[in-house]
């Protein structure tokens, strides 16, 4: 295994013109951006074999600064897109950066059908709970009650929680935590690549110049201090007074599971319809 | 089909699995499609025929889906296809330009039906005319076939899946659903003899590759995701290297380059097929499966002396505006005959507008039934 250190990280990365990158002074996705690199270094896992795909929304802008076969495809879609990779080349590591609107919003159906499938690939869900890009609007995950450009009186909206919806859908390997948690967060996505199977790593992260400036969350510090606090385990959790249980979000590896692989149930069939010498008379 | 020593036998085929059989014999070996009548037989057959060669198919989960796993796929290095009709089409029209945009290969089949909406899902229509050519936003060429036999079906599909290879972009093949489900017998092509387009390999190191090389041939030579070059694609507007631009002069490099590929190679593109137009002082202009009744009336009119000829454009975009406005120079009436409310006969007026003194008749049906050539041959007598 590499030892891994900034210049590793500095070998993953283009450098020809695309820094400074676009995310906003205090956001997450650097910090999964480099927990991904540590993982796909520290597996030691060839940049030819791995693709990395995104749709659209701050965090898909990720692929582009990435030394890896990167698509950066259209909004919501781009599990589908990974689907079509991983059909035609299934040995190769497909991972999909993707955020709680495009992965959970405009691109639900294909994260609960790729899970149903169970097809071999690794979704890195950026969830900051808001749509950054566009300014702030709410999303399918921004909490009851809170503001966003598109709702100035609150939101009214009740929320999706990612990992349940990921493991009722059939995902075979659930794991949420915190850009707070970075070094877990880089151990659980090293598992989401090795599992062999649809697996999702949430990670709550902070916004704080849409969501944090709209709804008082403090600066970035700020957020990254009650990420620590309210992001915990299950064991802390269980700890608690259930009065003292509002606000906290579960971290770890909530499913892990094998299950028939997509890919290879295809290639299953694909073998077993290949003519036995035996077969030639067609018998 | 399946067998060697039987492609060369006269089958009886639909159109649909014409279609089938044409995207593999054109080398097609990745297909996501999602269930849509009318052209449903070709996802049926495909995932018959391509898990025992080796191929793959996946059922989508809607049209999105499977436009967005073909052009995945395709970047992946296979030749892929999807097949769908009306509401799936629009659907996919934000893949198609994507396809268009980031130069990706793929083939994608639209069996028309009877709109708008849900319309008559087992009625033909050619009301996607103008879809095929403008659904998706924003400027970007399209190629569009439409075959008027199941013959054709075979040919064209492959014909689309090597005009996709060679021009790297989305090519749309249009049927109707009598098309598509009407039998005929064809003899097939023995696989040999087809033609096949096959992507060139860059052979220049990964530090020198340009994914969207500027090439006045536009046969650049393209890399597949997972063989050493690690290019970056993105709908965005991009550079030669596929980096996202907001320079002006970069992003009407791009534009140019997507315009001229197809508009500088129009006459590789352009199929057409005249019909009893050397004398004629009437011309009919007809696509698909009306220039069947179109020819049909053609004949019925010569018998009764009237110097009647036919139009019929097999390469529907880029139109042929020039070749048309050759033929037509010398008619006195064009009679457009198409399944929509005038969608080819507004090209026609376009492009024929600089001759004032001619008369364009539009012969035009969109009740799910098909024109007839009876229907064609009293446009064809009123006119005299």
């Amino acid at each position: 295994m590499e030892k891994i250190s900034q210049k590793t990280i500095h070998k993953y990365l283009r450098h020809n013109k695309h820094f400074p990158h676009v995310w906003c002074p205090g956001c997450s996705n650097g910090i999964v951006l480099g927990a991904t690199i540590r993982a796909v270094a520290e597996l030691g896992l060839k940049k030819d074999d791995v693709a990395m795909v995104s749709g659209i929304g701050c965090s898909s802008r990720m692929p582009v600064y990435v030394d890896l076969n990167t698509l950066h495809s259209v909004h919501g879609r781009a599990i589908a897109y990974a689907t079509g990779i991983k059909m035609v080349k299934p040995k190769m590591n497909v991972c999909i950066v993707t955020g709680d609107g495009d992965a959970t919003a405009i691109g639900g159906n294909h994260l609960i059908h790729a899970a149903r499938r169970n097809i071999d690939l690794t979704v890195i869900l950026i969830n900051n709970n808001i749509y950054g890009m566009t300014g702030g609007q709410f999303s399918p995950t921004t909490p009851t009650g809170d503001i966003a450009t598109t709702t100035p009186y609150g939101n009214i909206d009740p929320v999706f929680d990612i990992c349940e919806l990921a493991m009722g859908a059939g995902a075979t390997f659930v794991a949420r935590t915190s850009a707070y948690h970075a070094i877990e967060m880089k151990s659980f996505i090293k598992q989401a690549f090795v599992h062999d199977g649809f697996s999702l790593v949430e990670i709550i992260s902070a916004c704080p110049v849409i969501y944090g400036r709209l709804n008082r969350k403090g600066d970035a510090p700020e957020m990254m201090r009650n990420m620590k606090e309210n992001v915990i385990t299950a064991s802390a959790y269980e700890k608690l007074a259930p009065e003292n249980r509002e606000n906290k979000v579960i971290r770890g590896i909530l499913r892990n599971v094998d299950k028939p692989e997509y890919t290879k149930q295809y290639a299953k069939l694909v073998e077993s319809l290949k003519p036995k010498a035996e077969d030639s008379n067609g018998n | 089909m399946t067998k060697k020593n039987k492609e060369k036998e006269m089958v009886l085929l639909q159109g649909n699995q014409a279609i089938a059989y044409g995207a593999l014999a054109a080398g097609v070996n990745f297909f996501a499609g999602y269930p849509i009548t009318p052209s449903t037989e070709i996802a049926e057959i495909l995932s018959l025929e391509l898990p025992k060669r080796g191929g793959s198919f996946i059922q989508m989960e809607d049209e999105i889906a499977s436009i967005s796993a073909i052009i995945g796929g395709s970047l992946a290095g296979a030749k892929t296809m999807t097949a769908t009709s009306g509401p799936g089409f629009s659907l996919m029209q934000e893949g198609i330009g994507f396809a268009r945009m980031t130069e990706t290969p793929c083939v994608v089949v639209n069996v028309m039906r009877a709109g708008p909406s849900t319309g008559l899902p087992t009625n033909p229509s050619q009301g996607d005319i103008m879809q095929s050519r403008w659904g998706t936003h924003g400027d970007s060429p399209a190629i569009v076939l439409y075959p008027n036999s199941v013959k054709e079906s075979f040919e064209l599909t492959i014909r689309a899946v090597n005009l996709a290879e060679k021009y790297r972009t989305c090519v749309v093949l249009l049927s109707d659903e009598v098309l598509g489900h009407m039998r005929e017998a064809v003899m097939l092509p023995d696989l040999d003899d087809v033609n096949i387009v096959k992507r060139i390999k860059p052979n220049v190191p990964p530090e020198w590759y340009k994914h969207y090389k500027n090439n006045p041939k536009y046969r650049t030579p393209v890399a597949n995701f997972g063989e050493g070059y690690r290019f970056h694609v993105t709908g965005l507007a991009h550079d030669e290297l596929g980096f996202p631009t907001n320079k002006s002069e970069e992003v009407d490099e791009m534009m140019d380059r997507l315009d001229n590929k197809i508009k500088h190679h129009v006459d590789d593109l352009i199929q057409i097929e005249s019909f009893m137009m050397d004398d004629a002082t009437t011309a009919i202009l007809a696509v698909g499966i009306t220039s069947r009744a179109a020819k049909a009336a053609v004949l019925m009119a010569r018998k009764l002396g009237k110097r009647v000829g036919l139009i019929r454009p097999l390469t529907i975009w880029p139109f042929p505006n020039d070749i048309i406005r050759k033929y037509f120079s010398e008619v006195k009436t064009i009679i457009v005959a198409e399944l929509n409310q005038g969608q080819l006969y507004l090209v026609i007026k376009r492009i024929m507008a600089y001759k004032k003194k001619r008369r364009i008749v539009p012969l035009l049906r969109n009740d799910g039934e098909l024109i007839t050539p009876q229907q064609i041959l009293d446009v064809i007598l009123e006119g005299k």
